[in-house]
């Protein structure tokens, strides 16, 4: 067996680490802990990310293939999987860390090409096509020629705080969690700091809740831990469904411990006894790695009765979601749990007074929750020291559309969009210019050019009519049509509305309709659908305003963001839609128009057999014709021109 | 008290309570849809939003507590436009087809309409597709006109505790549905029309006949003959014009002849039959040991909430048929018979407070020889209807007695409207059954309180027995509940499936005042107070009843017409 793992180091990790209170450990202590943490490592070790970005592009039986290669060539190596260093584009990722050398990563690796990539490094030749960087370490080794990861600008413009660990960590091992510093702070916590010294720092901290309303963490603890009640309860809301977002999930995949931990020092700081996560059901990879680091921690003694001997008792409880996307919403994700349909209720109450099963809840964002353990151990004056005035803290960010990189990163509050865009997402590819970001997913908005400046805080979007929401970025490049975006997103939230309230119900729906009409050839001037899209057209915005006003939850009350955010600021682009009939981006099918260059087209007769509506008249081996009271705008043969003689217009 | 400032007025507002409680008391309408008094709000339909003057939306007032001085703005141009919209909304996914339907002149969301000047359609769209649910006897589907403000699903739930319905899907897909989305029939509906009673548009309603009545009236060989239930003359004045709650029993049976009804008669007289028969069966199961307590079973909606959730107290349930039946069978058998009119050519029609008397009707159980004892069931809504179809002007009308040989009735045989009723009419007839006198006070006031629970434990000679009244299925669920655990003391328990009896009746015209229920129940102990015939027993034609046909209560012959049984049934629950 040429695999080696971890010995079980539970006794060593308890005593000497986490129930020592000493600052300095031992150089014993130390030289296990770097042996943990693989400092220094005596077998090659190869680490393969595994994470939803990585399978997804078709490894998922990477980590067998180089167990076997291992096996076969009767090489003794270490193979661990790992989460996501965040830089999507490049998955999958594999790293080899020879004895004595730095760390090596390997970008684009496949199925195929990794028994290439492994046999020339264990050979001495690096595969440069796909050789990514070196990690650095002064104690090793470096490779020549090679860049460090700090020097990629995917990472050297990000302050990697909470996502430290992810992509570098074993998230199926306690151990090296432990190793890397983790769980100290909670031990820290229910050893010697009482629940108001903990809600106290996180006041102090200033942290605001990353979910999207930015409501003040401490506060919203001191509220819970000061109604009384037999049973308060603590929920980790990991229900990300927004299009765009996904970074939740990966911090999830990469580093469950640190969730894990989070949840543990929030719940004791509420006075909590239950945890619960809610999670979609569908984040397979995600929950079977959170549950395995909650067997961890139990096996450690970390949850359960009786912490460390503490006195404080905490379980804590994966519960599946069943992908409602309103169920993000805290009230509506409180009865979900509960067992009752997932649709919000008015507040007051508030959960966090009367909340899951009438007792005072506590709802945070897996964002929210993972700032926690290193406030509490940094202390709140030194997260002050990061972010802007009233956003404390970086932000994670997944950042996907037209970037060169997507992924998930992380910046301290009050970055520029355009850094983030352009110096760590690479900017738009091939050159093409940029038309927007839409920042928030559903409820968020559509920004274009003139905020590209915007800090990303919680009150400078809010300011151009956006909101921080889930912070899902989206990259729009000259190719997307606004309208269609904004389409999109319309379809997405009146298809995911709870159906409770009206103006979210029917409201979300007509302006879904309203948009659709416009995105629509009219057949006729004097036609109905004309009539019904001016009609619409006039009403989009009052519309828009009173879905804002009237509805019951946060979805609804965000759900006209999109529109509001655009009619602002992509006006033209509404009125060249509405006026022109005319989508300059060409994605809108109906609203588009093809024309033969009478010039270039051979009379090849292909494109007139193609046209689903017959649109295209004319004989072989003379020019043809599209009639356009027939076409339709499907392009097909505009696709299937080979002379390049159909003009879209 | 705190003082808030509501349009720059100073109102004074309890701690706690809702700021629409606060206005209301104040002689400050705002809109709703979705509210129901005496229930949590939901706050779905946003109709009642106001301006809070700090709070960057508008606040829904039906849900919002007053804890703090607050300036509110109740009918702002933001306000105003906002509820406008919102029914406008609602009317973009509603059918354009008022004139053809059943609330029309009578439903929320049209009221709210004209009241919020709504004049033209700015708002068109794709309307969700939808089909009329016809499969139940009692109730009609329509799912088109509903506005999902969930009232139905929650009386349903919280009074009834049968949950029938809930909301399904999401997004514009919402709907209202039985269990598996499947029909009415399907599903553990009793068919009680509380549903109907909150239902603010025409989403749901009785199901009616109008066609086979119209024919029959009109069929010469065919004799029609009319019965109503002692709760609907008391429920419909208001809408005829007439103070509400005065008894009309007089007017109604006069333009019922108008009508071309051959013979009316008053099912107040089968109540006193119901009365003595289940007196009679209360004193055989003391005597020989049956099983107590003896459980009501006028009452066709608990008779099925009976059969699909408290089978395993089905032997305790009383064997008679309602008076509804037990008119029916007799009209069907004894006057038949008297007046030498074959069974067949009647065509039996009763008048009903009530929704699941459509249901009962039509059961297997209800049949004697093969026909059916009543022919058709129609709603006191459906009679006022009926009225106004024939032009019939009932201020003009002089009152008429109700026909031979059915026309006498006891006050007991009255109070069987109201929750309460029939265990007071058989109080009474019990009492002198097993002691051979008269109760000496008549009023049993213990039962008359408005609790949700009314118990009663009266000595007769050496005997204490015990009585129980509820009325609403949640607090017959509880009663039950205390039974099955081995309470002992209950001889009787009487159970209306609708809060209050048969005068809040599903089929009842609708009214969301208390005033007008309260205007009823007076009646009807009115009443009782001032008429001389107060027991069953003593019912002249009644007693004829038994000496020419039936022999004596629970006789083979009584059996035969009166008493029926049930089985277990199984429904989607």
């Amino acid at each position: 067996m040429a695999e080696i793992t971890n010995q079980n180091n539970k006794d060593f990790i308890i005593n000497s680490i986490l129930l020592n209170d000493s600052e300095n450990y031992t150089k014993d202590i130390l030289d296990k802990l770097s042996f943990i943490k693989r400092d220094k490592v005596t077998f090659p070790v190869i680490t393969v990310s595994q994470n939803s970005c990585s399978i997804i592009t078709g490894t998922q039986n990477l980590t067998q293939i180089i167990k076997d290669y291992l096996v076969e060539r009767d090489i003794k190596a270490h193979v661990i999987e790992v989460g996501s260093l965040g830089i999507c584009s490049v998955e999958t990722l594999i790293s080899v860390q020879l004895p004595g050398k730095t760390k090596l990563l390997y970008k684009d690796v496949s199925e195929e090409n990794v028994i290439a990539i492994l046999d020339g490094n264990f050979n001495n030749y690096i595969a440069e096509e796909n050789v990514f960087c070196q990690f650095r370490n002064t104690m090793h080794e470096p490779y020549e020629n090679l860049p460090y990861l700090d020097e990629i600008s995917f990472f050297s413009n990000q302050q990697r705080i909470i996502l430290k660990n992810c992509g570098i960590i074993d998230p199926g091992s306690i151990d090296e969690y432990i190793a890397f510093g983790g769980y100290k702070t909670f031990v820290k916590a229910i050893r010697h700091y009482t629940h108001e010294d903990v809600c106290n720092i996180v006041d102090e901290s200033n942290l605001r809740g990353r979910g999207g309303e930015g409501y003040f963490t401490g506060k919203k603890w001191k509220i819970a831990l000061n109604t009384p009640a037999e049973q308060k309860y603590l929920i980790c809301n990991a229900g990300e469904s927004d299009p765009g977002a996904f970074m939740e999930r990966l911090l999830i995949e990469s580093d469950p411990h640190k969730v894990v931990e989070g949840i543990a020092i929030s719940a004791y700081a509420i006075g909590a006894k239950k945890a619960l996560i809610y999670i979609e059901w569908e984040y397979d990879l995600a929950i079977k790695r959170l549950s395995n680091a909650i067997q961890q921690a139990k096996e450690y003694g970390l949850i359960g009765h009786d912490i460390l001997k503490s006195g404080y008792s905490l379980d804590i409880i994966i519960k599946k979601g069943a992908g409602a996307y309103v169920c993000g919403e805290e009230t509506a994700l409180i009865a979900s749990i509960e067992g009752k349909r997932g649709r919000p209720h008015s507040k007051p109450p508030y959960p966090a007074t009367k909340g899951l099963f009438g007792q005072p809840t506590i709802v945070n964002n897996v964002e929210t929750l993972v700032n926690i353990p290193i406030i509490i151990e940094k202390g709140a004056n030194w997260f002050n020291s990061i972010g802007t005035a009233n956003s404390k803290g970086t932000k994670v960010f997944s950042v996907s559309g037209k970037v060169e990189f997507v992924g998930m990163v992380e910046v301290v509050m009050g970055t520029k969009i355009r850094d983030i865009i352009y110096r760590i997402a690479g900017g738009i590819p091939k050159n093409k210019r940029f038309k927007a970001v839409h920042i928030g997913g559903p409820s968020g908005g559509t920004l274009g050019e003139e905020h590209i400046d915007t800090l990303v805080d919680y009150d400078s979007v809010i300011l151009t009519g956006a909101s921080l929401g889930s912070a899902g970025m989206v990259v729009l490049d000259e190719d997307n049509c606004i309208i269609d975006t904004v389409k999109y997103f319309m379809n997405f939230l009146q298809k995911e509305s709870c159906g409770i309230c009206i103006p979210c119900r029917e409201g979300t729906r007509r302006m879904y309709e309203i948009l659709e009409n416009i995105s629509k050839r009219p057949k006729d001037d004097f036609g109905h659908t004309t009539l019904q899209r001016f009609k619409g057209v006039m009403q989009l915005e009052n519309l828009a305003e009173v879905i804002k006003d009237t509805s019951m939850c946060g979805l609804g009350k965000k759900a006209a963001n999109p529109v509001l955010t655009t009619l602002k600021w992509f006006r033209d682009e509404y009125e060249e839609h509405i006026f022109e009939r005319n989508c300059s981006a060409g994605v809108c099918q109906e609203l588009r128009t093809f024309e033969i260059n009478v010039e270039a087209c051979t009379g090849c007769t292909l494109c007139a057999k193609k046209c689903p509506t017959g649109a295209i008249f004319g004989t072989p081996k003379n020019t043809h014709f599209i009639v356009q009271d027939k076409c339709i705008g499907c392009g097909i043969c505009y696709e299937t021109c080979k002379f390049s003689a159909i003009i879209s217009k | 008290m705190i003082t808030i400032e509501v349009n720059n007025q100073q109102i004074q507002a309890k701690k706690g309570e809702t700021i629409l409680e606060a206005l209301n008391r104040n002689g400050i309408n705002v809109p709703t849809l979705c509210r129901m008094e005496g229930f949590s709000p939901t706050g779905a339909c946003r109709l009642c939003v106001v301006e809070v003057e700090g709070k960057s939306g508008l606040i829904p007032s039906c849900s919002f507590p007053i804890d703090e001085p607050l300036k509110i703005k109740t009918h702002s141009p933001r306000v105003i436009r906002s509820r406008k919209m919102l029914v406008e909304l609602l009317l973009s996914n509603h059918p354009d087809d008022c004139l053809y339907c059943v609330r029309n002149g009578n439903c929320e969301l049209q009221d709210l309409a004209e009241e919020l000047n709504v004049r033209e359609r700015r708002i068109a769209g794709n309307k969700s597709k939808a089909s009329i649910d016809q499969s139940s006897p009692g109730i009609v589907r329509d799912p088109a006109k509903c506005v999902l403000c969930g009232r139905c699903v929650r009386i349903c739930e919280e009074v009834q505790e049968v949950s029938t319905f809930d909301f399904i899907k999401r997004g514009n897909k919402t709907s209202i549905a039985t269990s598996m989305n499947k029909d009415l029939n399907f599903s553990n509906c009793i068919h009680c029309g509380q549903c109907i009673m909150v239902c603010p548009t025409g989403a749901l309603h009785e199901k009616t006949n109008f066609d086979v009545l119209l024919e029959m009236l009109n069929n010469p060989d065919i004799k029609v003959i009319a019965q109503f239930s002692p709760s609907v003359t008391v429920s419909i004045a208001e809408e005829l014009g007439i103070r509400s709650g005065k008894d009309i029993s007089g007017l109604i049976i006069n333009a019922l002849h108008k009508i071309g009804f051959y013979k009316v008669f008053d099912t107040a007289f089968a109540s006193d039959m119901l009365i003595y028969e289940q007196a009679a069966e209360l004193v055989d199961r003391i005597k020989y040991k049956g099983n107590l307590p003896l459980i009501s079973s006028c009452c066709p909606g608990w008779i099925k909430y009976m059969e699909q959730s408290h089978v395993d107290l089905m032997e305790n349930v009383s064997t008679c048929k309602s008076p509804q039946q037990m008119m029916g069978s007799m009209i069907k058998s004894f006057y038949a018979q008297q007046e030498t009119i074959s069974s067949e050519k009647i065509f039996s029609v009763s008048f009903m407070s009530c929704t699941a008397k459509k249901f009962e009707a039509q059961r297997e159980e209800m049949t004697h020889k093969g026909i059916s004892d009543i022919d058709l069931v129609l709603t006191s809504r459906e009679l006022l209807k009926l009225i106004k179809l024939y032009g019939i002007d009932v201020q003009l009308l002089d009152e008429e007695i109700a026909d031979n040989p059915f026309n006498t009735r006891s006050s007991a045989g009255k109070l069987v409207a109201a929750s309460g009723g029939i265990a007071e009419g058989l109080i009474r007839t019990f009492y002198f059954l097993s002691s051979k006198n008269e109760i000496p006070d008549y009023k049993i006031t213990k039962l008359r309180s408005s609790k949700d629970r009314r118990e009663i434990f009266i000595d007769i000679d050496d005997s204490r027995i015990g009585v129980a009244v509820v009325s609403g299925l949640k607090h017959a669920n509880k009663l039950l509940e205390e039974i099955r655990n081995g309470r002992d003391d209950l001889h009787y328990v009487e159970i209306m499936a609708c809060p209050g009896g048969c005068i809040n009746g599903g089929g009842q015209p609708f009214c969301n005042d208390d005033k007008i229920l309260k205007a009823r129940l007076k009646t009807i102990y009115d009443i009782d107070e001032k008429e001389g015939l107060k027991v069953a027993h003593k019912n002249p034609n009644l007693i004829q009843l038994y000496e020419k046909f039936l022999g004596e209560p629970l006789s083979v012959k009584a059996n035969s017409y009166l008493h029926t049984k049930y089985s277990k049934r199984d429904v989607l629950l």
